[in-house]
């Protein structure tokens, strides 16, 4: 479980969150997050799928329904599996960037390049018309990717994922280890680095304490919180679906979870920053951490490696790169748990007919974000699945259990088996603390006001003008202000051109969305109608 | 290092490492759950 939480948001996302949000400060919201949403949510999640699994049900449109019985919550568990299919089919792509990544450094294609080079790489890489080593190199990764990840599925949870897993995790942390030391330690005028490792640890936890009143950072520690502990994905159920009613959820939920805290924040804190910041300087690093963690994972290590020396580089670029593969491997095999279990309860598929089936739909709907990655298909797919989806089904998640299914069973369910005494102020937690916490962030996310200003908004809103929206709001987005105000004032008519396709594909991409999600919906009701037949509801 | 960037990282990491360890030590420790005879013999609760 806790290799299905370990993931790129670990080492990639988390340190440039901390940079983009008040620097050392971001830990104290970040923490309370961790405490309040990230363990109430871990335990919700583990108790709704050990739950529903001694009902035979191993996905969550009817373990949401086995907690009550109610047919609009087999459709609200729709979200468990639309939100896997949609973020497997980016993150294998980026997942299949590390695989290239593993093979050029091998093979030292980034020797003797510039900074500026090796961004070159990845632009070219990402823009499938350019030529790179291989033609079409980003499709070929891609697919290997996905059809690695299948044949690991059709292997199962145990033959499969679980093993996967156990040798994944020791060697990620591993790696992550040795990275780590090697960052922190690094010295000023050794290898070409400029400054101390120190320096970039310094950068990074240097608090902004004014940053704590923003709620700006409480929604980022929150969004982080949920991206590295994959909540409200679906995945966790699936997985714990297959417990044992005597199995222990509590204490297994709380070490997956710290787990992840310890990669996240011990080591994912102390590798890219020291070693960026070493060989960059801190003005470079403070720009390339506004084009977020993937710009300075891909964009600028291979870089910094180089000055290692050609062994030292193929050897830190596979060890990177292959720590960044196993991270995401582990979450990507997550992913398709639930929607293969969805296949073999309720249509009763085998393991490899599911596995296939997974693969071929993650391949039809994982090309467009290939081919159209720089008309931000890739970010369309993120924001809708990997972020608005995510909250949302947590939201109704924590509802269902702690005021339907009742926080009294609830409770009972988190402490059956448990090996550990969890804490009696959860419970309160729980059911009052954690829903109202997910409002806020939703609300916060919906009406987002203009330049993240929340006190202007505030006292704009007192003196009686109207609240003013930031294109970043969830409203804004819906309507693509953003790209709109773009187009309008764009006069060079060819960026006009690319920015009017980008429009076209974004909206065709949330129809795309949408009907997968209808198709799922549609699926489940037809699932729904042959329990009816088979007498199993 | 400034000294509030160092106390911060200092008691971050260490909070964070005791917790993993101590959770992590905890799954090592506990007893294996014996396996039921039966599917009804894993519920101990009637329902």
């Amino acid at each position: 479980m806790a290799g299905n939480a370990v993931g790129f948001g670990n080492f990639l996302r988390f340190p440039v969150q901390a940079i983009q949000n008040g620097g050392g400060a971001f830990i104290i919201p970040y923490l309370v997050c961790f405490l309040l949403m990230g363990i109430p949510l871990l335990f919700i999640e583990w108790s709704i799928g050990r739950y529903g699994g001694q009902f035979g049900n191993h996905s969550t449109p009817f373990m949401m329904n086995s907690m009550d019985k109610r047919r609009m919550w087999k459709y609200v568990g729709v979200f468990g599996i639309f939100s896997n299919i949609g973020i497997a089919s980016y993150y294998c792509y980026l997942e299949s960037w590390t695989i290239s990544y593993v093979f050029h450094s091998a093979i030292g294609s980034f020797r003797g390049l510039s900074q500026e080079g090796v961004v070159q790489v990845f632009n070219d890489y990402v823009s499938i018309h350019t030529s790179t080593l291989i033609p079409y190199e980003s499709v070929i990764f891609f697919v290997l990717c996905l059809a690695l990840n299948t044949w690991i599925l059709s292997k199962g949870l145990k033959g499969g994922v679980e093993k996967v897993a156990k040798i994944g995790m020791p060697l990620l942390i591993g790696f992550g280890i040795i990275l780590a030391i090697r960052a922190v330690t690094l010295k000023a005028g050794h290898q070409g680095a400029i400054y101390d490792g120190t320096e970039g640890l310094n950068f990074l936890w240097t608090p902004k304490f004014d940053s704590i009143t923003n709620p700006k950072v409480w929604l980022a520690a929150a969004g982080q919180i949920f991206f590295t502990l994959s909540l409200g994905m679906g995945s966790i159920q699936a997985y714990s679906s297959y417990l044992r009613r005597k199995d222990d959820i509590a204490l297994n939920s709380m070490s997956a979870g710290w787990m992840n805290e310890f990669v996240e924040v011990v080591l994912g804190g102390a590798i890219i920053i020291p070693i960026s910041i070493g060989y960059l300087g801190i003005d470079r690093v403070a720009e390339l951490a506004n084009l977020g963690g993937l710009g300075m994972g891909f964009k600028t290590l291979p870089y910094l490696f180089n000055q290692w020396g050609p062994v030292l580089a193929a050897i830190a670029g596979i060890m990177w790169f292959g720590l960044l593969f196993f991270a995401g491997i582990t979450s990507s095999l997550a992913m398709g748990v639930p929607c293969v279990g969805f296949m073999q309860d309720e249509f009763k598929w085998n393991q490899n007919k599911s596995a296939l089936a997974f693969g071929l739909i993650i391949l039809v709907l994982g090309l467009p974000t290939v081919i159209f990655f720089n008309y931000g298909v890739f970010d369309e797919y993120d924001y809708w699945t990997g972020t608005v989806s995510l909250f949302t089904f947590a939201l109704f998640e924590a509802i269902l259990f702690a005021w339907v299914f009742g926080m009294k069973k609830g409770w009972k369910e988190i402490n059956h088996g448990a090996d550990i005494k969890v804490p009696v102020i959860y419970k309160y937690i729980i059911k009052y603390i954690t829903p109202v916490l997910l409002i806020f962030v939703f609300v916060g996310a919906l009406i987002t006001p203009e330049n993240n200003d929340w006190q202007q908004a505030f006292q704009s809103v007192s003196q009686g003008k109207v609240w003013v929206l930031d294109n970043s709001s969830l409203i804004k987005q819906l309507a693509n202000s953003s790209l709109k105000e773009q187009i309008i004032a764009e006069t060079d008519l060819t960026v006009k051109q690319h920015l009017e396709t980008k429009l076209w594909l974004i909206n065709g991409t949330r129809i795309l969305l949408l009907s997968v999600f209808i198709g799922i919906s549609v699926l489940v009701h037809i699932a729904y109608k042959k329990r009816i037949k088979n007498g199993r509801i | 290092m400034n000294t509030s960037a160092l106390i911060l990282w200092i008691s971050s990491i260490t909070i964070i490492t005791f917790a993993t360890i101590y959770f992590f030590v905890k799954i090592l420790k506990s007893k294996p759950k014996a396996e039921p005879d039966s599917y009804s013999d894993n519920d101990d609760e009637p329902r």
